[in-house]
């Protein structure tokens, strides 16, 4: 038997069991160290020093960067290490703008609560905070940098969790910033809203954009028909705001709160769930027929959608063109109660309460829009809704549960389950066992896709035919999976994905959350829910199938096609011109431009751009030809692709290209006269 | 013609240096002395093409001080401003050439592109105080009449130079 080690921290003989860091083994001793740049998932940074910790023998130390060993004698409590934790506050606030109380952050904010834990009443450094201007041309995001404290966070869970890296320090010194490249707005780069860096802000200097305003406005107009959707994770987080535990499910209270707000309908986005189950999985079942665009990717998420139409565009197809839970509602809402309460679509204003940033972005998304009208007209996180009920002055704990109205309220627990990492498999997987053997199983529960690993896979063999499945939650583990099917490494029929983390439960739209405990209580309360609902397949849920009937015809069928799908496109990671290379000497020019995005790039448009310009040379074309290259047509699959003139050519050749710049000049050698031979 | 050939090199650069991300430097440095500045186009396209973030190169690019993302001119002129040069008088030297090049508050280069002036902190050559650096070329202990009349010389070569070209086209 292996004898354990003893750390010595504050006199306590502590055990060390495999912690990485001084840091891990001073929080198991329940001493609270104060840090604002670590997190457990992310590399260690150890630039706040707040965790700094007195070693005998070695001196003051960061505890976050000090790997423990048994002889070490820790002390974290001494005259010299609260002194200086209360300057690093004191330098950090003199940086800071100081607006706390109209501060979205506040009563979350850490630097806030650090202030009033260490009992600082006085900062003694003169202001230096810096007059910046908020960046708030994202749909999901505002970038304050007046409030940032450099403490790196949102920079490494965007580069190594999300393996996107929208933004990075820059400048040095006492000029240090956060921001995306070149000093663009958030909406001009390659920022897939999922708002994770928002989530790990100690600050207010990246939050989520507010539409509480807007919101008020619809629900004060007498007019406006305010329907609310809830997603379902929601339901399991949103008592945190009113200091209940995680996981603690308040659907009920959620419904009361709603109405006393002036909502008129509250529904469920669990039944838009158990529809795109039905939905996603008979278009799986068509893919495995034809073995077409296989493996199938999950498109209920907007951020990871965002992901694969910047990154992998050759996958596009591979999604699901079925529209997300909270897309569908939007689409089924205006549609259907429009109709049955004999209103205009735009007077029915449909309001998500989502635990997700980038679902603001989803419901902008023109693919939702139609006649000018937006089919989800506002995105409420979690937050913004607690803070609604706070406004209003309701005691949330003590509101009388009130039940979801009918038919987009009710669902069934494969519905519910969406909400957590592994529930869109799990719900398809009680879908398709019974579609595919036509038979009614007992069980319902499929434990193999439950699990907090980042990667997980599961195959299953119905009607003697094995599907794999891959689960996958935080964007840089999907970037993973999706070079190992590029590479052949791996094959799967089905993958789910979801960009945040242990997926919707840990959203950046929630409640703030210090720990994974949280997530894992939510994630809990989210399969607690499923076993309390009667129902648990989506297949079984009555007012799916009189739906089916009644409006939608058949599963996939036309109708269902027009209001619960949609497709994908190609787009830039980054905003940016064209590079002229050869400009033309003459007023009517041909315009070619040579595409030089990384697909193109690596299908040789370096070498198609040489001959273009020799070409032109040879024959003389230099003064009424412009050339320019450019870094995205958005058909990467097709590379390389040119534009000449109005006409895009995909898989362009040298001879292609030619034969396109002879047509198009033709008509201006013989309009000016020239001859061309 | 120019900015393909331009745009070749910097294919080139990227190709030699094996696409490695850990070389983005020297990539950014070979860059540099292809366009005397790093054009922002040029830098997502050097990102695209090592397969990092253009934030990282961005971040990279405003660390360095000798990294410049404003198009210089084509001579550059440093005085140095370390502390021999600054007791030497070197300020006085650099109000000289401001007013001669018509620039200060805040402008650094002049509108034909020709020059473009800054302080260093020190050039390590204390001995020759006060130190101006004009491209590749040292002055040391340059008066200010000594310096306007480099620069004086080299707007009449240029000048010779653009007449020249002007008449072979």
């Amino acid at each position: 038997m292996k004898e354990s080690l003893y750390i010595t921290i504050d006199n306590n003989e502590i055990p060390i069991d495999n912690e990485k860091n001084l840091l891990e083994i001073i929080r198991k001793a329940k001493i609270d160290l104060p840090t604002f740049c670590y997190h457990s998932e992310l590399s260690v940074y150890g630039a706040c020093r707040l965790c700094m910790v007195e070693v005998d023998g070695i001196g003051l130390v960061s505890a976050c960067s000090t790997t423990p060993a048994s002889w070490m004698k820790v002390k974290t409590n001494t005259e010299e290490i609260r002194d200086m934790r209360k300057i690093i506050v004191e330098l950090l606030l003199a940086n800071h703008s100081q607006t706390c109380p109209t501060c979205p952050k506040s009563a979350t904010c850490q630097l806030q609560a650090l202030a009033r834990r260490l009992g600082i009443t006085k900062v003694r450094f003169k202001s230096q905070a810096r007059d910046l201007p908020i960046d708030d041309s994202s749909p999901s995001l505002v970038r304050d940098a007046n409030k940032c404290t450099l403490c790196g966070d949102c920079v490494r869970i965007c580069s190594e969790i999300q393996s996107v890296g929208a933004i990075d320090f820059a400048y040095r010194g006492a000029q240090t910033m956060v921001i995306p490249s070149f000093g663009k707005d958030l909406n001009e780069v390659e920022c897939v809203n999922c708002g994770q860096c928002a989530r790990v802000c100690p600050t207010g200097a990246l939050t989520p954009k507010p539409e509480v305003d807007q919101v008020w406005k619809a629900l004060h107009n007498p007019r406006k028909v305010v329907v609310a959707q809830i997603a379902p994770a929601v339901r399991v987080a949103l008592g945190e705001v009113f200091g209940l535990e995680p996981g603690v499910t308040m659907s009920g209270q959620i419904v009361a709160a709603l109405r006393a707000l002036g909502f008129d309908k509250v529904f469920d986005t669990s039944f838009t769930a158990d529809l795109t189950v039905l939905e996603e999985s008979n278009e799986f079942v068509k893919r495995i027929e034809n073995n077409n665009n296989i493996p199938q990717f999950t498109s209920c998420c907007p951020a990871w959608v965002k992901f694969v139409e910047q990154y992998y565009p050759e996958y596009i197809r591979h999604l699901s063109t079925c529209r997300s839970p909270q897309q569908m509602f939007g689409a089924l809402a205006k549609e259907i109660l429009a109709s049955d309460l004999g209103m205009e679509r735009e007077d029915i204003v449909v309001v998500s309460i989502m635990p997700c940033t980038a679902k603001k972005f989803e419901a902008k998304r023109p693919e939702f829009t139609r006649d000018g009208i937006s089919d989800v007209d506002h995105v409420l996180t979690t937050q913004e809704l607690g803070r609604m009920i706070e406004e209003a002055g309701l005691h949330f704990r003590e509101l009388e549960p009130e039940s979801f109205h009918l038919p987009f309220g009710f669902k069934t627990g494969a519905g519910v389950i969406f909400g957590n990492s592994g529930g869109v498999s799990e719900a398809v997987l009680r879908y398709l066992t019974e579609k595919l053997t036509g038979q009614k199983r007992e069980n319902y529960e499929f434990t193999s896709v439950r699990g907090e690993e980042g990667i997980r896979e599961a195959s299953l063999t119905v009607n003697g035919r094995e599907f794999s499945l891959a689960v996958v939650s935080g964007l840089g583990n999907a970037r993973k999976l999706i070079e190992k099917v590029k590479s052949g490494e791996a094959h799967y029929d089905f993958v789910e994905v979801m960009a945040c983390p242990g997926g919707c439960v840990g959203g950046a739209g929630q409640p703030v959350f210090a720990n994974m405990e949280a997530m894992r209580k939510r994630t809990k309360g989210i399969y607690e829910n499923d076993r309390m609902l009667q129902l648990h397949k989506s297949q079984d849920n009555p007012y799916i199938t009189e739906l089916y009937s009644k409006v939608l015809g058949e599963v996939g069928g036309d109708k269902a096609h027009k209001l619960l799908h949609t497709s994908y496109h190609t787009r830039k990671r980054i905003t940016d011109e064209g590079m002229m290379l050869s400009p033309s000497s003459g007023e009517h020019s041909v315009e070619v431009n040579v595409c030089f995005g990384t697909g193109c790039f690596l299908k040789g448009s370096q070498r198609l751009l040489h001959n273009i310009l020799e070409y032109i040379k040879v024959r003389d074309l230099g003064s009424i030809v412009d050339v320019s290259a450019s870094f995205c047509f958005e058909k990467c699959d097709k590379g390389p692709v040119i534009r000449v003139g109005e006409n895009i050519i995909d898989g362009c050749t040298v001879e292609m290209a030619q034969e396109a710049i002879e047509r198009e000049t033709g008509g201006f050698l013989q309009s000016e006269g020239r001859d061309h031979g | 013609m120019e900015t393909m050939r331009k745009f070749e090199r910097v294919c080139e650069i990227v190709d030699r240096n094996g696409r490695n991300p850990s070389r983005l430097i020297p990539i950014l440095q070979a860059v540099q002395a292809e366009y005397r500045y790093l054009p922002e186009e040029i830098l997502t396209f050097v990102a695209t093409s090592l397969g990092i973030p253009p934030a990282r190169v961005f971040g990279v690019a405003t660390f360095y001080s000798l990294f410049t993302l404003k198009p210089k001119g084509k001579y550059l002129i440093r005085i140095c401003n370390g502390t021999a040069c600054h007791v030497k008088g070197s300020m006085g030297l650099y109000k000289t050439l401001s007013d001669k090049l018509n620039l200060g508050d805040g402008r650094e280069t002049s509108d034909d592109m020709l020059f473009t002036l800054e302080t260093v902190n020190c050039l390590g050559a204390c001995g020759l105080a006060p130190a101006m650096v004009i491209n590749e070329e040292v002055f040391g202990q340059v008066t200010s009449q000594r310096a306007a009349a480099i620069i004086d010389e080299i707007i009449t070569r240029e000048a010779q130079y653009e007449s020249d070209s002007s008449r072979i086209e």
